[in-house]
């Protein structure tokens, strides 16, 4: 039946009241429980890290992000799941970056990244190599330190005190800037667990939409976060 | 052996703005055209919609809208003794990829250069003569005036859908706008966007200094718009995710909202996407081109499409890439300062101060990509550059862009970068910042230019485009200067603690972090060809069918941002096309 204009038809008649079983889509999700809390971190099945990688990524964002003080700590954020997956697709084998050689991972670190290896590798091959300097150096590789001395060793592996390969200069760079990335996307890449992050600083997420409060100046935004999947916190 | 397709009448490499522009231009000449982008396509909707777009890690940090250096990079050194090494991760800028080109991942900063811009070289000789000009510096004037520009810089505003306040009308000076500004022949498309906190704050500042801060013009539209092809906009709701992302609210200027749907519907149009224009191809005498080869991508094949006029439209990097590897133009060489192909790459030389305020909320995430207040007093119409030391200008901005804590995390010197009390300090600080940008010139030197590289290959076996380019002093004095106006405004406004960002003698290019992309010259306009690649109608010199777009025709950098000029100068090229070359293809000049 084709819709005369003017005239309400079957058609319109449908598609007004799968408008209103949208609206109550709505209304429903917005009273829906919030999700089954994921099995604890401890739990987790890397899907990409091995054993020993699993164990550094955990104590090394257990002390880039702590637990202790205000807000969540990389731990209660998840930010090692996040890793994992990051490590796990594209961002980790470098799928978007240019890698052809001559690679000369020696040049001016202003020249940006010129290492040979991917992300991935980095981790792979700089876990190991930190381990055995905090071995030689502290006595035990990193996960089985004690937290000044973790401390202490991530200051000495950001300042690159061990004189680490050029291949292998990004390792703590990257390690920090995942460690940030996980703790802030949004939830749907494992970290940034129930939004604590988000909340913890306050910023809306995707809430995306904020004419209303554009001229309330030096007044703060009274919303509190919204993922991408549609969670509140 | 390359397939060969259907003859057109007109090729057009990439479909961004000026892509679009063009295409809708000649198609309104009853013109056969095709598009080829070597990107996928995309529109607002899906590819843009809510909630998925505003995702910082996908958009944002792992640049989903950008171009993949796997597919496409240059190489880039600071002095001609130095090995190029790959741009193999982006950083200093971010070139797009797919339809709409960058059009769509912009922040909307809509300018028209001023006056003194368009004949810098002979601004400079008339007050203070030559003697002024650094020995290496390529200054040049554009080939065209302002006057005779305004017209299509109109146009554009009104095409695109910009929004602001004009502070001289016709030469008459009008309260609230920009008094420094070039005189525009009618009001902006749209009234001004609402300012948040700091840019208040900043005006404010600005204002008791003696200043005359206006709201930022740009493409993001503050009410409801349609343009003269039937396309709509909707009142921006300042969602804070403007750069890097494509707009899902059919509110920021671009080919999406302004052109595409509308040059959709014309039958003489076609468009064709994951085709790659590898090169242009010449006629045996060389004088003209005869159509392009491009990579279909589908068919993982060559192909060669006929045609009589070739427009270059990708980016401005991309645009003097094709002409190196097709011969159009002499290349450039740095040694003799002869040859035109290359010439002149500039960039641009910005700065600022960001200040903290303990007791104050700024909500950081209500933003826009081109929010806030400006303010002209420091442009180049303003400045003795004989007093001063440098030739250049700014202009400055306060208005927050996005409250994204990947990215946009200000901190106060002094803050550890992990740890305690990093954790503390993003608690402390997040939302109680703000900053004022200088967003300056950058002139065209003997030493910054582009060619091809001798190592390194794309995935098609075209030697990279190889970029040698180092900040100069002359530019660096600039900024220095801006700092000495900007820090006793900053100061006045009392802030817990403030920071400076700005580039130090000896400065050397680093391309890691995010500076713009404002990636112009290299296919220079001007009237000497033994300067210039294309003439004033932005023709190829020495070919010419084919007429390039884009940014490189900039003989040196403005203070602004490019879109404005870029947008301005297509229409200019698109009259000339329609009204003196197609009832008789030849030389213009």
């Amino acid at each position: 039946m084709r819709d005369v204009p003017g005239l309400p038809s079957r058609r319109s008649f449908l598609k007004a009241s799968a408008a209103s079983a949208a609206v109550v889509g709505v209304v429903m999700q917005a009273k829906a429980e919030t999700p089954p809390a994921p099995p604890p971190i401890e739990e987790y099945q890397p899907v990409c890290l091995k054993p020993n990688e699993w164990a550094f990524v955990m104590a090394a964002t257990a002390r880039l992000i702590p637990s202790e003080g205000e807000g969540p700590g990389a731990i209660e954020a998840r930010v090692p799941v996040f890793i994992d997956k990051e490590l796990a697709g594209g961002f980790g084998e470098a799928a978007d970056w240019y890698m052809e050689g001559p690679h000369d991972a020696a040049a001016h670190p202003f020249r940006g990244w010129q290492s040979p290896l991917t992300p991935l590798q980095i981790y792979q091959q700089g876990i190991p190599v930190f381990d055995a300097w905090c071995q030689q150096t502290h006595g035990k590789i990193f996960a089985e330190l004690d937290a000044a001395t973790q401390d202490k060793a991530l200051t000495s592996l950001q300042k690159d005190e061990m004189k680490i390969k050029p291949e292998l200069r990004d390792f703590f760079t990257i390690l920090l800037q995942n460690t940030k990335e996980g703790y802030f996307a949004d939830p749907m890449y494992g970290g940034n667990h129930g939004m604590q992050a988000w909340k913890y600083i306050g910023f809306p997420g995707a809430r995306g939409s904020y004419k209303e409060w554009v001229l309330k100046h030096n007044v703060a935004y009274p919303l509190g976060p919204v993922s991408i999947s549609g969670e509140r916190a | 052996m390359a397939r060969t397709a259907k003859k057109k009448d007109v090729v057009i490499v990439g479909l961004g703005w000026t892509g679009s522009i063009l295409g809708m231009e000649l198609a309104n000449e009853g013109l056969e055209i095709v598009a080829l982008e070597r990107g996928h396509d995309q529109n607002t909707v899906p590819d843009f919609q809510y909630p998925n777009m505003i995702d910082e890690l996908k958009y944002g940090v792992r640049l989903g809208m950008m171009q993949k250096p796997r597919n496409s990079t240059l190489t880039i050194r600071r002095n001609v003794d130095e090995a190029a090494l790959p741009y193999r991760s982006l950083g200093s800028f971010l070139p797009g990829i797919g339809v709409g080109g960058a059009g769509t991942h912009w922040n909307g900063l809509n300018w028209r250069p001023q006056l003194s811009e368009y004949r810098l070289r002979s601004h400079v000789e008339e007050r203070w003569g030559a003697g002024i000009i650094p020995e290496d510096m390529n200054l040049q004037d554009y080939p065209v005036s302002y006057e005779e520009l305004e017209p299509f810089f109109d146009r554009f505003e009104h095409v695109a859908g910009i929004s602001g306040k004009a502070g001289n009308l016709n030469g008459k000076k009008i309260e609230g706008g920009n008094p420094f500004e070039a005189p525009r022949s009618r009001e902006y498309p749209m009234p001004p966007m609402p300012v948040t906190w700091d840019g208040a704050k900043f005006a404010e500042a600005a204002k008791a200094a003696g200043c005359h801060p206006f709201p930022s013009p740009g493409g993001i539209a503050s009410q409801a718009y349609v343009n003269e092809y039937g396309m709509q906009m909707g009142p921006c709701n300042h969602c804070g995710f403007c750069e890097r992302y494509g707009c899902y609210n059919y509110s920021k200027s671009s080919p999406q909202t302004a052109i595409l749907d509308a040059l959709k519907r014309k039958p003489n149009f076609e468009y064709r996407t994951h085709a790659e224009v590898l090169k242009i191809e010449m006629a045996p005498d060389g004088k003209t081109a005869t159509g392009v080869t491009y990579f279909d991508e589908k068919a993982g094949e060559e192909v060669f499409q006929p045609a009589d006029l070739v427009i270059l439209a990708a980016y401005q990097l991309h645009n003097v890439h094709l002409m190196l590897l097709s011969g159009i133009g002499q290349p450039f060489d740095p040694a003799t300062n002869e040859g035109v192909t290359g010439r002149s790459y500039a960039y641009q030389m910005n700065g600022g101060y960001t200040m903290f305020f303990k007791d104050e909320v700024f909500n950081p995430f209500i933003g826009t990509g081109a929010n806030g207040m400006s303010i002209d007093d420091f442009g180049m119409d303003n400045i003795d550059f004989g007093r001063e030391g440098f030739i250049g200008g700014a202009y400055w901005r306060a208005g927050q862009s996005n409250g994204q804590p990947i990215r946009s995390m200000a901190l106060p010197a002094g803050t550890p970068t992990w740890g305690a009390g990093w954790k503390k300090g993003i608690g402390e600080w997040y939302g109680h910042s703000m900053s004022i940008g200088s967003h300056g010139s950058h002139m065209s030197y003997r030493g910054n230019y582009l060619d091809l590289d001798p190592t390194y290959k794309d995935r098609h076996g075209r030697p990279l485009m190889r970029m040698t380019f180092n900040w100069q002093p002359n530019d660096i004095r600039m900024t220095q200067f801006m700092k000495s106006k900007m820090e006793p405004i900053a100061k006045s406004m009392n802030p817990t603690s403030m920071q400076e960002g700005f580039k130090k003698d000896g400065a050397m290019y680093d391309v890691r972090p995010y500076q713009t992309t404002h990636n112009v010259g290299g296919t220079v306009m001007g009237d000497n060809p033994k300067t210039s690649a294309i003439n004033r109608y932005l023709q190829a010199w020495d070919k010419h069918n084919i007429f390039v777009m884009g940014a490189g025709a900039f003989p040196q950098n403005t203070q602004y941002n490019p879109t404005g000029m870029v947008g301005g100068l297509a229409y200019w090229a698109a009259h000339a096309i329609r009204t003196q070359y197609l009832s008789n293809p030849r030389p213009l000049v």
